[in-house]
């Protein structure tokens, strides 16, 4: 990679050793990757529960956090992903004391490096949502998606220790979605039918992910009857993400970068198209639902849910009552709006719970599984359903009123 | 097959030689993988019950999250991991992870590597070659 100046410094160790050790990484990774250069980001994104980083990445992080500030803390917007835990709840979820104690060290290091712990993976509806053309170095696949397919953004998946890096270093190699050519379609999705359910919109990003296969793949969308919301492209994005590894979409006249499709579909090219209908997604749902007719617990999660989301939740559980757990899982921003305008009082009333600043999945779910007794789980999360199976779970998607019936019913399915 | 060579795009990490385990699925430390045991566990994964203790995996596309990044460093600190990973496709996570955790990774291939390399096959990895390779002893 060629470096200017300043990155022959950082990596000189002339900016301490945190920042050329970071320098070093990034190096790496875009010789790997074919960067030609850095380029710089305005912000960065950094998932690091601690079932992900273990001890072993708790210890390093501490290494660092020991350092002098001068050279530790990182020199532009750092936020959090999800932890993984929600303190006032976790004796509720069974979680180990060593859990928290490996958050509440994880988060101590991260303070210490200067790092804003945001906790959610929503942050472009609640933090600062990017702005079109800007580069950032985002963790969270669902935060990669939307900021690059609906804001505009430009993003690759940047894992923990590359969205640490690009927080010390304040750039990222410039590779993959930093590129211009590489935000073209490479496939087009014909839609002959739209979804409306949070759960269809993600079942379609499921659909749409399988036949992408891998990250170097931007599929563009055709037929939609109607502009969907944040939160409906919110599920979808995520959903295309976990199932396909795919970091950028465009709908045509929806998302920015595809007002036409002539602009991600340069003249005299030939794409693939694929037809995908109802059909399709009824048949992503059902091989899920083979063979479950009770479920053992209710989550609502991954995405963490928008003040909407939990306004739709709150109206159905009113007059109501849970009989299974039922979780509710949004970020440290929403919550306290959830708290102020009496939702969260509402859903825990009909035996619900809300849950800030974690995610579901990230919060040891096989260990909480087995101290619970959960192995068969609703959700309206299509990322959830795809991710849980690995944790020993037998997931179902569902539409947020089945799920909710569901839990009022004692798990029964109908 | 014994002998036979195929060269990747990039690599990184050690010289490395093991038996591969092989199959035409993707790979993702948190969506496929029970660490602590050390076996594929996604019921769904082609190599689902299959421990990848030491063995050289040999899959097509990286999948899943952001979480690889950091786990292939927790799991080699326990010393339950895989020896190498060999995709057809990488995507920048496996490759930030194998970065962080200075894990052997080979990726891009004239052909698709998950029929090239028979299960079981005793195999050598040199990502430091001018050419990355895999080799069928």
């Amino acid at each position: 990679m060629k470096l200017n100046d300043e990155e022959i410094a950082l990596r000189a160790g002339e900016l301490g050793p945190l920042r050329q050790w970071a320098i070093a990484h990034q190096i790496k990774v875009g010789d790997y990757l074919g960067a030609r250069d850095f380029v710089a980001v305005g912000q960065a994104h950094i998932m690091a529960d601690t079932e992900s980083l273990g001890a072993a990445g708790v210890d390093w992080l501490e290494r660092w956090a020991a350092l002098p500030a001068e050279h530790r803390l990182v020199r532009i917007p750092t936020i959090t992903d999800p932890r993984g835990t929600d303190f006032a709840h976790a004796a509720q979820l069974k979680q180990q004391p060593w859990m928290l104690d490996l958050e509440r060290r994880a988060i101590a290091a991260f303070e210490a490096l200067g790092v804003l712990m945001t906790d959610t993976c929503i942050n472009y509806q609640t933090i600062m949502p990017p702005v079109r053309g800007e580069h950032m170095a985002y963790g969270d696949t669902g935060v990669v998606i939307y900021s690059n397919s609906v804001c505009g953004a430009r993003s690759n998946f940047e894992g923990g220790p590359s969205a640490l890096s690009a927080g010390l270093t304040g750039r990222t190699p410039r590779y993959g979605y930093h590129l211009d050519e590489r935000r073209l379609a490479t496939f087009l999705v014909e839609l002959s039918w739209t979804p409306r359910e949070l759960s269809d919109w993600g079942a379609l990003g499921g659909v749409v992910g399988r036949l992408a296969g891998d990250y170097s793949q931007v599929p563009a969308l055709l037929g939609l009857d109607r502009v969907p919301s944040a939160d409906q492209l919110k599920h979808f994005g995520a959903a295309l993400a976990s199932f396909g590894s795919v970091a950028l979409f465009h709908m045509v006249g929806v998302t920015p970068e595809a007002m036409r499709l002539e602009d991600v579909v340069p003249a005299g090219t030939s794409l693939k198209t694929h037809d995908v209908g109802e059909v399709d997604i009824r048949a992503l749902q059902a091989r899920y639902a083979k063979d479950v007719d009770a479920v053992d617990v209710v989550v609502f999660s991954a995405p963490q849910l928008s003040l909407v989301e939990i306004r739709t939740l709150a109206a159905m559980l009113d007059g109501r009552r849970a009989t299974i757990p039922l979780f509710a899982v949004t970020s440290p921003q929403v919550k306290p709006d959830c708290d102020r305008m009496g939702l969260t009082a509402r859903i825990e009333a009909a035996g619900g719970t809300v849950l800030s600043g974690m995610c579901f999945y990230q919060s040891y779910a096989r260990e909480i599984a087995e101290a619970n007794g959960w192995s068969r789980l609703a959700t309206n999360s299509a990322k959830l359903t795809n991710i849980l199976g690995g944790y020993g779970y037998r997931p179902v998607l569902l539409p947020m009123e089945q799920c909710v019936a569901a839990a009022c019913a004692g798990g029964k399915l109908t | 097959m014994s002998g036979e060579i195929y060269y990747a795009a990039a690599g990184m990490g050690r010289k490395v030689r093991a038996k591969a385990l092989v199959a035409s699925d993707g790979f993702s430390a948190r969506y496929d993988l029970d660490r602590i045991r050390g076996v594929f566990s996604r019921p769904e994964h082609k190599l689902a019950g299959e421990s990848y203790q030491g063995r050289v995996l040999v899959l097509d596309a990286a999948k899943g999250g952001v979480a690889t990044a950091w786990m292939l460093h927790e799991m080699a600190s326990r010393g339950v991991m895989p020896a190498a990973l060999v995709l057809n496709r990488a995507n920048p996570i496996m490759v930030q992870g194998a970065a962080l955790a200075d894990f052997t990774m080979i990726s891009g291939f004239d052909v698709d590597i998950t029929h090239a390399i028979p299960n079981g096959a005793e195999v050598e990895i040199d990502p430091t070659a001018q050419r990355p390779f895999i080799r069928v002893i």
